[in-house]
């Protein structure tokens, strides 16, 4: 049932040509999506999907409007060839879907070679009663890490294309140039944002133990200050937390990664290796991983924030009126 | 009495779920924006709080108990701020309420 | 009953969607979005329940923490046209709604 509201909300988004239209339907698209991927199971994951796709995109989305107008240029030619090549790549897939086991056969290959060993080994071998963080952390703490690069490849590409809005411009005497003067909103903000950073926070911790990690927990955390930013203006923002601090931390967190990873090659263990970093296997099962999903958070929370300013610093050119 | 509870519970959720459905069909129905906003406040209010309610009655445990009672509160401060910024920014892009054509000032406009 | 709940609440969501995609103005999508999100707060508590897994709940507080900043961005943008600055008087009149 919910497969067939995605469907419908990626065919508005198909066809609708008001770009503020795509943007409200993608919103809708990931909440429909999260709660898909809630109703199997897999909460992380619609957690994840939940703060970044609903969240931070609708916001970065948004940003982007600004700067490029919000019409989409009617298509010069009928997209008959490229129609044809979705069509047949789709068709492929499908028929490759065919001889998969059914979704939960406890027969098929996937639940058959490493799983089980993740599942019943887990929860001993490490001390985390949460298998998604501890096969995230500590068995697969390398892949990690190449995800966590990746996301600060990313933000250091947008702070080098975009910059990061170091010019305030208006508010600057105090005047805030958000919305300071609509009441109702300043004080939900009030209330909400320490909240929001609270419970970033929360999931933080809580991450060995529910639905949670250094990802999902790093998205919120920026989540809280750009709501600061839309209430209260960039000038504001930008005095708690100055650009110079942004870029602090989207290196900061990869560096505490990797720096786990070398503190336990000099300890003598392997790269990443939690075994060696206290005076148990499990204790040091569970530094690694608080330090590791910390580094997580940090660089998160820092690209999440580097690139939000980049686009909300930036003027609109007079030529990019739509 | 946790009979007495887990019926009370139940109605709660049925409830709820009713007056969404009547929330959202009223959506669909509404002539008008601020219409609209009216029903869709039904959803937030009624909606949400008799379903949480009912939850609130079957919770296993009192932490579960205080994060439903999180949520319920998360709503009722937020659904009403986002709707006050919708209005505002419609009226200021222009949207205006459809009026009957009697002329008369609207008491609060 | 829980799965009564998750019927209706289903069936309320895929209402509003229909909303969301034929609404005349954006704002009326607007409304649908955030609606969208509050019922999908509440499937997603009530799903968790029927599970007997109430870890959702986390996830629940999430979403309605992010509906309402999404729905507050969005609103900024109608009435400054930016996220961090307001902008020149002038350049208002050509952002399309």
């Amino acid at each position: 049932m919910l497969l067939v509201l995605l469907l419908a909300s990626a065919l508005a988004i198909v066809r609708a040509r008001n770009l503020f239209a795509v943007v409200v339907l993608s919103g809708i698209y990931s909440f429909i999506m999260a709660t898909q991927l809630t109703v199997l199971d897999a909460v992380d994951v619609a957690m994840t999907e939940a703060s970044v796709g609903a969240g931070i995109s609708t916001v970065l989305l948004l940003g982007t409007l600004y700067l490029t107008g919000s019409e989409e240029a009617a298509p010069g030619h009928r997209p008959v060839l490229p129609l044809l090549v979705a069509i047949a790549t789709a068709g492929m897939l499908i028929y490759g879907t065919l001889g998969i086991p059914v979704f939960g056969d406890p027969s098929g290959p996937i639940h058959q070679h490493v799983a089980p060993r993740y599942l019943q080994e887990a929860v001993e071998a490490t001390g985390i009663p949460n298998v998604v963080t501890a096969v995230l952390a500590s068995y697969r703490g390398y892949d990690t890490l190449g995800e966590t690069t990746v996301i600060f490849t990313a933000g250091i590409g947008v702070i080098l294309l975009l910059g990061m809005g170091r010019r305030a411009r208006y508010g600057a005497q105090g005047q805030g140039g958000g919305m300071q003067e609509y009441l109702v909103l300043r004080v939900i903000a009030k209330l909400l944002i320490p909240f929001a950073l609270l419970f970033a926070l929360y999931v933080q911790f809580h991450g060995d133990f529910g639905p949670g990690g250094g990802f999902q927990a790093g998205v919120i955390l920026a989540a809280g200050v750009i709501f600061y930013t839309i209430i209260f203006g960039l000038a504001n923002a930008q005095r708690l937390v100055p650009p110079r601090l942004v870029e602090i931390l989207v290196a900061l967190g990869v560096a505490i990664y990797a720096l786990v990873g070398d503190i336990g090659l000099l300890l003598g263990g392997n790269y990443l290796d939690y075994f060696v970093l206290d005076r148990d296997p499990v204790h040091g099962q569970h530094r690694g991983v608080f330090w590791v999903e910390a580094g997580v958070c940090i660089t998160v929370a820092g690209v999440m924030l580097a690139i939000f300013f980049a686009f909300a610093g930036r003027r609109r050119r007079p030529d990019a009126k739509s | 009495m946790s009979i007495l509870l887990d019926a009370l519970g139940w109605a709660f959720l049925v409830a709820g779920g009713a007056f969404c459905i009547v929330g959202a069909v009223g959506m669909l129905r509404m002539p008008d924006l601020f219409t609209r906003m009216h029903a869709a406040s039904v959803i937030d209010t009624l909606g949400a709080g008799l379903i949480l309610l009912g939850l609130l009655l079957q919770a296993p445990s009192w932490q579960v108990g205080a994060k439903l009672a999180l949520i319920m509160v998360l709503l009722l401060f937020t659904s009403p701020a986002a709707t006050h910024a919708l209005a505002k920014a419609a009226v200021a892009r222009g949207v205006r309420p459809e009026l009957e054509e009697s002329g008369e000032q609207p008491s609060k406009s | 009953m829980f799965a009564a709940a998750t019927l209706a609440l289903l069936a309320a969501l895929t209402l509003v969607l229909v909303r969301a995609l034929a609404g005349p103005t954006v704002f009326d999508r607007v409304l649908a979005g955030n609606s969208i999100g509050t019922v999908a707060v509440l499937l997603l508590s009530v799903i968790g329940f029927l599970g007997g897994r109430p870890d959702f709940l986390d996830l629940a507080i999430v979403y309605a923490l992010l509906n309402v900043i999404a729905t507050i961005a969005i609103l900024k943008f109608f009435e400054f046209g930016s996220l961090g600055d307001p902008e020149e008087p002038e350049d208002r009149d050509e952002h399309p709604a």
